[in-house]
């Protein structure tokens, strides 16, 4: 078998917006599952009352990591295939940074947001026109930040590169770390209870 | 599951009412899996990960083409999403994929009875504070993100997957940002 299907000619692209439905459909369903339309329960991460953004997010890698990388140990899936986003160190700090001021001030991220609206959240309906503004906001400014933006490049890099270490070593280093997130996730929330109440 | 056995053995003569009683979410590991499962499809089928700002980049560009095509075509950035005209620029593959969003969410809340207009906010904030900060909070957020080339679904989750360099720096920065913001709006959210 010959994975990524869609970089080895299985479909073409009219097939594939298809596909980006569809697995749109199910990355919707299981945000949602989560409680992740939910602003207030998002923000509760920040106040440690509620941990479940990290064990999500934390379990979604997870699961993600080791699954590619067997289906790559197996020969199924060619990982050079699939697209690693190039690192820009420094504005990728920033714009973290600027991020998650906005995520604990909006009490969304942006494909949260679609959830958080389409379950009638109207605070979630205000914070995508936020997004909106700010996109645009970024687009016009783009000429003044056009060189920081490009700033720092590493080309596309991965940690098993940067501390030029097997892949394996990497992925079993992300679940230790995980299950250590999560160990003490689990017994901060047992230490200071839960203040929110669920829905 | 208690409460709702309850309910249902003490309501049995109001059905109507039962109907209406939202689910609880599920377990975060077990919403955790199925989400990591749909990107690990995203990455064999596609050889890509999720996202979702791009789509709203895709959505701006196109609206101001719309209103401003000289403008819009003079902009560096824009014009990436608008593209060379041979496509439509919302014939896009996230913009797609977050209108399967939108779908997947409404079918999980309706599913669990979720689904009511409401705004999510703490008891300590008025409704329109609430509504601007949200407004406030995502503008920041739009800034950030294109600044990252990504939101927490194509860098976070996506990148943090396949390891990626400065999808792990932008993680760890926005938690940072995150929790050292935290304090200054905690009369928002409790």
């Amino acid at each position: 078998m010959n994975a990524p299907f869609y970089k080895y000619g299985l479909f073409q692209d009219e097939v594939s917006l298809v596909v980006a439905f569809v697995i749109g459909i199910g990355f919707g369903f299981f945000l949602e599952r989560g409680g992740f339309g939910n602003g207030r329960k998002l923000a509760a991460q920040f106040y440690f009352t509620d941990m479940t953004v990290l064990k999500v997010m934390f379990t979604a890698i997870v699961t993600a990591m080791v699954g590619l990388y067997y289906l790559s140990v197996f020969g199924v899936v060619d990982l050079a295939l699939v697209y690693v986003n190039p690192t820009y160190l420094l504005p990728q700090v920033l714009g973290g940074l600027i991020l998650g001021i906005g995520f604990v001030i909006g009490g969304y991220c942006p494909g949260t947001s679609c959830v958080a609206v389409s379950t009638g959240r109207i605070d979630g309906l205000v914070y995508l026109l936020g997004i909106v503004g700010g996109i645009f906001v970024f687009g016009e400014a783009y000429p003044l930040v056009k060189g920081f933006y490009f700033s720092t490049p590493m080309g596309q890099i991965t940690l098993p590169q940067l501390f030029n270490l097997p892949y394996g070593v990497l992925v079993f280093a992300v679940v230790a770390m995980a299950l250590g997130a999560f160990a003490a996730a689990e017994w901060g929330e047992k230490k200071l209870g839960s203040r929110i109440v669920e829905n | 599951m208690s409460t709702l056995a309850r309910i249902l053995h003490l309501d049995k003569t109001h059905e109507v009412h039962i109907a209406h009683v939202a689910q609880p979410y599920w377990n975060p590991y077990l919403s955790g899996i199925g989400l990591g499962l749909v990107l690990l499809a995203a990455f064999v089928v596609m050889g890509r990960g999720l996202g979702a700002s791009g789509a709203f980049s895709s959505l701006v560009a196109t609206g101001l083409h719309a209103v401003a095509p000289d403008h819009t075509t003079s902009n560096e950035y824009f014009t990436e999403y608008i593209g060379d005209g041979t496509q439509h620029p919302l014939k896009d593959w996230l913009v797609f994929e977050v209108l399967g969003v939108f779908a997947g969410g409404f079918i999980s809340g309706a599913l669990a009875n979720r689904i009511k207009p409401t705004v999510e906010k703490g008891p300590r904030i008025s409704r329109r504070n609430r509504l601007l900060l949200a407004f406030l909070g995502g503008g920041i957020m739009g800034i950030g993100a294109k600044l990252a080339r990504g939101c927490t679904s194509g860098q976070a989750l996506t990148g943090g997957a396949l390891l990626g360099v400065g999808s792990w720096a932008f993680m760890l920065a926005v938690f940072a940002g995150a929790y050292a913001t935290a304090y200054f709006v905690r009369r928002q959210w409790t």
